[in-house]
């Protein structure tokens, strides 16, 4: 009964002072004047507005990366009390005394410090020695890449951090499966590894680079999991599955976990909303929202309704016409209709408003009740202020000459009839007998006579079309494009008979009421489309460098110079780690592929576990250095020397791994691992010694003088700032 | 047909025959699928040799009639429509260029195009018509020779196809099956007929995955003479359809990691020496690397020594090479070779299409940064791109008899000034008028004197100091003094008040772009020797490297603009949309390409379901399940042959999802090629498979032969109802009822 009490309670307690160690010199080296400098660094710029904006809960759009990573550092920011009232407009600039810099930059720097053990524990999980593993964390601890990288409110570290973590959750999941599989610490490593993997997505795309490695080889270890013929089919089957569980469909949910709190946050509307649709706008507080509030759903014979472009490109624009016509000769000579000009235009504007009208009646007006219009019914479109009639015909059109030109239509007696019949295509219908709704339904106006189909070209028009954009019909019809799809944005049932009365109509602010919703899928779906496809415009930039400079560290980036001293901060690594490093994994290579062919011809070096040993290491941080530095020579985008940094902590973590290697397994007698040893020693101290004089501008605490900073400049390529007196 | 199946099934012709070479996988496949069937059925009967000597004619008429029915409807109605159609204005005219001679650009490489012009040249085609543009008329034109050469090319696809899958499959249905898909393939045939650069691409790639097929059979016979038949003729028929176009580059990876894989297994057979494994290696080498490269850059030869006139393309290349043209103005031109004070020069930008370093008597108008002298760049040759080259700090005339010649140096700070207008180059801290983060670069000064902000440093790229600047050879960068930017142009376009030109910055970015540096061209020195241009005519080496610079910008210069339609890779297994080869409307003569529906979605389908069945049979292999034989030699089939189809399906598939260019429909088609062989070798396996699994009915034996019939006719009714969009279509559109194409629309993207 209370045999429980016959032995003591017992707390056996474990604690490697090297991690307590390694934590606290990386916390130190971290956070030290973590609020100095008090001004904006380098991309501060640029994240800070997005944390200015999470503080307002204004929705915007940044095709940089998904939202995990500016929610954690808004959530610095939470933490910290910040307004959001700051003008983030220009690097150097002083922070107000509002701004609680430290706080928003606390998360990335200790993820920076914790980056330092992890280190540690990765090698150490690797089976390699405690010596190989403290040497990793002390290299990770002294790269003055990784130190500036994290003291700064960036979010390179914190990739870093979660790139780590899934390796390490991952090896400690795999190191677990050899003895206890499913017991609590299995599952939870397995389930950390896939968080890890989906917070490394949510800060960065890159990082969906680490999770396909990770993934990769715990795809080739279930592969011998199948093999492994003791297990019964069933058990292989839970383990698949807990596997596919755990690294594809919880990142996948945590993912979209990351857009709903995004969604939820940001729920005003904002500087971004024109690239959104009308649907998703309106689903933000304020802005269109307020526009469109009440308006009638769906569109009926007489609506006045403004046409917005689904596609947007080059920027969102309604379809517009005025008294001006197409001049009667272009300047290349061909001829036009010399009818009234039909464009988009970006701006609000009265001359938006459009009149759907029944080809069979002469009414501008809506019956009671209303008649919708369905999908498949022939429409006329009456422009609101001028009357005319949308038209087109066998008129080339002025930019696009392979279309045909759009015009409202003017009857100038020369035989010229008019075509203003169209047919209406909604292109999202659920059936055939859809109603035209507004905001949801996304139309093509279908032309009866020629069946071309009315499409924004996006090409601006010269000086006489007022640079407004050109819409054409397009008769080449190659399927479904965004620029020939339009949806009707603002609404009104039009109630007035006479012109005069219609136009002040036209004036009058919408009204009337319905709601609509969004779904969060449909608001993820498209906030993530549009994401992936927002262009950044590829400006060059004086730092930008190409990858073939960074693994030499060819380059670096001023990130911040005082306004009166010379004390600076810039991007720059310890080059005696970073070349060394390089080496690693050179010499990593050369020696994995001497290895394997002398293993083809049954000739074993290494003993299997040693092997396997190496294989693993080299799999997960070579392989990692790998998938996260080769494809940026496939990206177009403008490149950076910190894009480089998550490659290179995986080719830290290598480095004490050859170097034990090398020590253990070719170094024959015991004077030429002496030798080695000291050689170690000696190449360790130099880099402690490089790293110390780099700190001034790693932490740019200390105003240098010119000569000095003359002296620290050791490549011709890397510009470090000298003022002139 | 019943020859066919019942061969398939016979089992004796699997068994490999005397002095031929037989795959191993293969083999043992056929060795345990005819002890089955044997056990199944015939129990231990031989075949007797008239019996095989039967089956061996049988199958040779059966390659001859796949072939011939191949040939029979490429060729029909080849001559239709007499007007050009699509692509056929690009490739035509470049073969006529070859036959005229007359030097052009393109982004491919040159031995299609090559072998079009040869095709022309030997039908009696004379270069004379313009292909101006789709839909002219031939008329009295020559035409058939370069569309028949197409045609054939395009009609051994069909043997090719049947002879690989065969050697994989080792089964005469599977082989029959495929060749069906292809020669039914409406996109295939519409593909083949026409003067287009696929039909050849194709052919190259399908000949070189036959000769590997046949020489990975060979393995067993190291160093006999098919052996080495079918290793050198992979390497010929890889820089063949390297020669055609880059995407060749997909069947050569495809090789090259069939050869990886293969030395790997030869490496890991203790059996073999070291210098028996260094012998393979450098077989390899040879005939999958050397051979190919000379071949390669044989084509490139004959393509210079050929094209030695001036034409459309010079404009493309630098100046130096264009030195090499007859016709053009820098051939046989003499000037002198080192650049002095005060020679009068035009300087070039290295980036294509940019031009000469140009200034006019016109300013900046008001608002766009001081108004100055306007400095553009101009394409053609004018009396406004000539410039001397003067010392910084004196004025004096450098061309003063009395004085001696003085050569400008690497390093030299020099002030260029404009002939015509005599102002000099000139930059200031004011914003370019287009891009805004570069400096304006404006003609300043009059009649030379001008400022500081006039001086330029001379570099010459990969140069030491001191040394002396060449003509047209070296490639030179001009650093702004006091700025520090280095001039350029950034090929924008200036609006109307720059009479259209391209704009010239100075970039303060130190980058080492292109559009950075320049070379000097036309070079006037009366006090300096003329040589001869000859003496810096490129070397091969040089022009090919330039070639291929000048054609890898081009490709990567095909960006797709925003508001069009583009072809998206995943449109293509789905047959999502076609490509419009000739007319339009209701009254013309229409020719549509588009994939026969049913084949291209029975491809579809039976790439999931070929994932689906390997993946099923490889874990249950990694499983270590016990298979009965004929079932294990059906799994090997799969998973050796099939894997290398769908290789060959993903290799010439995934990659153009990386690519940046813009895509067409019919850069799908050597991957449907692969994908329609596995369909092919699919079917067959599993219906051999459930016929196995059936055995015990008294149907199993016809459920392969009816499966196969019925693909079979399947497909060739399918091509019944579908081969107007590669015949032609006269009359009504497909939406109209009348139309004979009504009712055959089954995606609303095909508009036909």
């Amino acid at each position: 009964m209370l045999g429980f009490l016959q032995h003591p309670v017992v707390v056996t307690a474990e604690v490697n002072l090297n991690m307590v160690a390694l934590t606290a010199v990386g916390l130190l080296s971290r956070l030290w004047q973590l609020a100095y400098p008090r001004a904006v660094v380098f991309d501060e710029v640029y994240y800070g507005q997005y944390i200015s904006f999470y503080m307002k809960r204004i929705f915007f759009l940044d095709g940089s990366g998904p939202p995990f990573g500016h929610m954690l550092l808004a959530l610095g920011g939470y933490l910290g009390g910040f307004d959001g009232n700051f003008l983030w407009n220009r690097i150097g600039a002083e922070y107000s005394s509002n701004v609680p810099v430290w706080s928003l930059r606390l998360l990335p720097a200790l993820s920076g410090a914790l980056s330092v053990p992890m280190a540690y524990e990765i090698v150490w999980e690797l089976g390699f020695s405690h010596c190989a593993a403290t040497g990793a964390a002390l290299l990770m601890l002294i790269e003055n890449a990784l130190i500036t990288q994290s003291r700064l409110m960036l979010l390179e570290s914190v990739l870093i951090f979660f790139n780590l973590l899934a390796v390490l959750s991952y090896l400690k999941f795999s190191n677990s499966q050899k003895h206890r599989p499913f017991s609590p610490r299995w599952w939870f490593w397995l389930v950390l590894t896939g968080v890890a993997c989906s917070c490394a997505v949510g800060i960065k795309y890159v990082g969906v680079f680490t999770y396909l490695l990770v993934l990769g080889v715990a795809a080739v270890h279930a592969w011998h999991l199948i093999g492994d013929q003791t297990l019964s089919n069933v058990r292989v089957l839970c383990h698949l599955l807990a596997r596919a569980v755990a690294l594809v469909v919880l990142p996948v949910l945590v993912y979209l976990l990351f857009f709903y709190i995004h969604l939820l946050l940001l729920y005003r509307s904002g500087p971004h909303d024109q690239i959104m649709s009308s649907a998703f706008q309106a689903s933000l507080e304020g802005g269109l929202a307020r526009v469109t509030q009440g308006q009638p759903l769906e569109v009926a014979f007489g609506s006045q309704v403004t046409l917005k472009n689904v596609f947007g490109q080059p920027v969102p624009c309604w379809l517009h016409s005025h008294q001006s016509t197409y001049p009667m000769i272009y300047e290349n000579g061909r001829g036009s209709s010399h009818q009234q000009q039909v464009t988009c235009y970006p701006f609000k504007d009265v001359n938006n408003w459009w009149i759907v009208k029944d080809p069979g009646r002469h009414q501008l007006v809506v019956n009671n009740p209303p008649r919708p219009v369905r999908h498949g019914d022939i429409v006329q479109l009456v422009h609101g202020m001028t009357t005319r009639l949308l038209n087109t015909h066998d008129v080339a059109a002025p930019l696009s000459p392979h279309a045909q030109e759009v015009s409202c239509y003017i009857d100038y007696n020369i035989s010229m009839p008019p075509q203003n019949l169209w047919r209406l295509d909604i292109v999202n219908r659920e059936s055939d007998t859809d109603v035209w709704k507004t905001i949801l339904s996304e139309v093509r106006f279908v032309h009866v006579n020629t069946s071309a189909i009315l499409k924004l070209s996006g090409v601006p028009l010269p000086d006489w079309g007022f640079r407004q954009l050109e819409v054409v019909g397009e008769k080449q019809f190659w399927g479904y494009h965004e620029s020939t799809v339009w949806n009707v944005e603002e609404h009104r049932y039009g109630r007035s008979q006479e012109q005069k009365e219609r136009e002040l109509e036209l004036h009058s602010p919408t009204q009337a009421d319905i709601s609509r919703n969004l779904s969060f899928m449909a608001r993820f779906s498209e906030l993530q489309w549009r994401m992936l496809t927002v262009r950044s415009d590829d400006s060059e930039h004086k730092y930008s460098s190409t990858p073939l400079d960074w693994v030499m560290l060819d380059t670096n980036i001023a990130y911040w110079l005082h306004p009166r001293t010379s004390a600076q901060i810039h991007l720059l690594g310890n080059v005696v780690i970073w070349a060394s490093a390089s080496l690693a994994t050179l010499v990593y290579a050369l020696l994995f592929i001497w290895y394997l062919l002398r293993r083809r011809r049954r000739a074993c070096d290494l003993p299997e576990d040693r092997w396997l040993r190496w294989v693993l290491a080299g799999a997960l941080c070579a392989g990692g250095w790998a998938v996260n530095y080769l494809p940026f020579f496939l990206m177009e985008k403008t490149l950076f020397l910190y894009h480089y940094l998550p490659a290179l902590t995986f080719q830290i973590l290598l480095l004490p791994v050859v170097l034990e290697h090398i020590g253990d397994h070719l170094c024959r007698s015991q004077l030429q691992r002496s030798l080695f040893t000291a050689l170690v020693v000696a190449w360790f101290t130099s880099a402690c010694h490089v790293s110390n004089m780099l700190r001034p501008l790693t932490y740019g605490d200390r105003s240098l003088s010119p000569s000095e900073l003359k002296a620290l400049r050791w490549k011709d390529s890397w510009d470090i700032l000298i003022r002139k007196y | 047909m019943p020859p066919a199946a019942g061969g398939g099934l016979a089992g004796s012709e699997l068994r490999p025959r005397k002095g031929r070479c037989g795959s191993q996988a293969a083999r043992a496949a056929g060795r345990d699928v005819t002890t089955a069937a044997a056990t199944a059925r015939s129990p231990k009967r031989p075949a007797p040799p008239s019996s095989r000597r039967f089956e061996a004619a049988g199958r040779w008429a059966l390659l001859a009639l796949v072939t011939l029915t191949s040939f029979a409807t490429r060729f029909h109605r080849l001559d239709q429509p007499p007007h050009i159609c699509w692509d056929e204005t690009h490739f035509g005219k470049m073969g006529s260029y070859y036959i005229n001679r007359t030097f052009f650009f393109d982004v491919h490489p040159p031995l299609g195009k090559m072998l079009i012009g040869l095709a022309g040249y030997l039908s009696g085609y004379d270069g004379t018509f313009l292909f101006q543009k789709p839909g002219d008329n031939y008329e009295h034109h020559s035409y058939m020779g370069m569309r028949g050469f197409c045609a054939f090319l395009g009609a051994m696809l069909v043997p090719l196809a049947y002879l690989i899958v065969l050697e994989l499959s080792r089964s005469l249905p599977a082989a029959l099956l495929t060749a069906a898909f292809l020669t039914f393939d409406t996109g295939c045939l519409t593909l083949s007929q026409y003067i287009l650069l696929d039909p050849i691409l194709m052919f190259f790639i399908m000949a070189a995955m036959l000769s590997m097929v046949k020489y990975n059979s060979c393995a067993n016979r190291p160093f006999s003479a098919p052996w080495w038949f079918w290793l050198s003729l992979t390497g010929i028929n890889l820089a063949g359809a390297l020669g055609v176009k880059f995407v060749g580059l997909f069947i050569i990876l495809q090789v090259g990691w069939n050869t990886l894989s293969d030395l790997w297994h030869l490496f890991g057979d203790l059996s073999l020496s070291m210098a028996t494994l260094g012998k393979h290696l450098t077989a390899r080498i040879l005939c999958l690397i050397l051979l190919p490269l000379a071949l390669y850059t044989a084509t490139y030869a004959v393509h210079f020594m050929v094209l030695n006139r001036s034409g459309p393309g010079d404009g493309f290349f630098s100046s130096a090479f264009q030195a090499r043209l007859s016709g053009n103005n820098l051939h046989n031109a003499s000037i002198p070779e080192h650049l002095a004070y005060g020679s009068v020069i035009t300087v070039k930008n290295l980036r294509m299409a940019v031009g000469y370093l140009h200034s006019h008597r016109h300013f900046y108008p008001e608002g766009v940064g001081a108004r100055q002298q306007q400095v553009t760049t101009y394409l053609h040759k004018d009396y406004n791109n000539l410039w001397i080259i003067k010392k910084h700090n004196s004025n004096s005339d450098p061309l003063d008899p009395s004085l001696p010649v003085e050569f400008v140096r690497h390093g030299d700070i020099i002030r260029l000034e404009h002939k015509e207008t005599s102002r000099n180059l000139h930059s200031h801290y004011h914003e370019a008028p287009l891009t805004r983060k570069h400096y304006q670069v404006t003609g300043y000064g009059i009649n030379g004197s001008g400022d500081s902000n006039d001086f330029w440093r001379i570099e010459v790229i990969n140069r030491k100091f001191g040394n002396r600047v060449k003509v047209l050879r070296s490639r030179i960068r001009l650093v702004h003094l006091v700025t520090g930017c280095v001039l350029g142009s950034s090929g924008k376009v200036l609006p109307k008040w720059g009479w259209e030109q391209l704009e010239v910055t100075c970039t303060p970015y130190l980058k080492e772009t292109l559009s950075s540096i320049w070379n000097v061209e036309d070079h006037i020195n009366p006090k300096l020797p003329n040589i001869s241009l000859d003496v810096l005519r490129p070397s091969f080496p040089e022009i090919m490297l330039e070639s291929h610079m000048v054609m890898i910008r081009g490709n990567n210069g095909l960006k797709p603009k925003d508001n069009e339609f583009t072809s998206k890779p995943w449109h293509w297994p789905i047959n999502f949309q076609g490509l419009r080869f000739s007319g339009v409307n209701d009254t013309d003569f229409r020719v549509y390409l588009l994939g026969n529906p049913v084949v291209w979605w029975l491809n579809l389908l039976s790439l999931a379901l070929y994932i689906l069945s390997a993946s099923i049979f490889a874990v249950a292999v990694q499983r270590g399940v016990r298979l009965p034989a004929e079932v294990k030699g059906l799994s090997q089939v799969l998973l050796r042959g099939g894997g290398q189809l769908l290789l060959g399906w993903m290799m010439h598939y995934f990659p153009f999802f990386l690519m940046g260019r813009v895509l067409y429909f019919h850069h799908y088609f050597p991957a449907m090629l692969f994908s329609s062989m596995l369909t092919g070798l699919l079917w067959d396996t599993l219906l051999r498979l459930s016929a196995w699994s059936l055995a015990s009915y008294p149907l199993a034996r016809c459920v392969h032969t009816l499966g196969i019939l019925s693909l079979l006719l399947g497909t060739a009714y399918s091509f019944y109802l579908f081969h107007p969009l590669a015949y032609g279509m006269v009359g009504p559109l497909a939406q109209d009822p009348r139309s004979p194409m009504a009712g055959l629309r089954w995606l609303e993207s095909w508009d036909f």
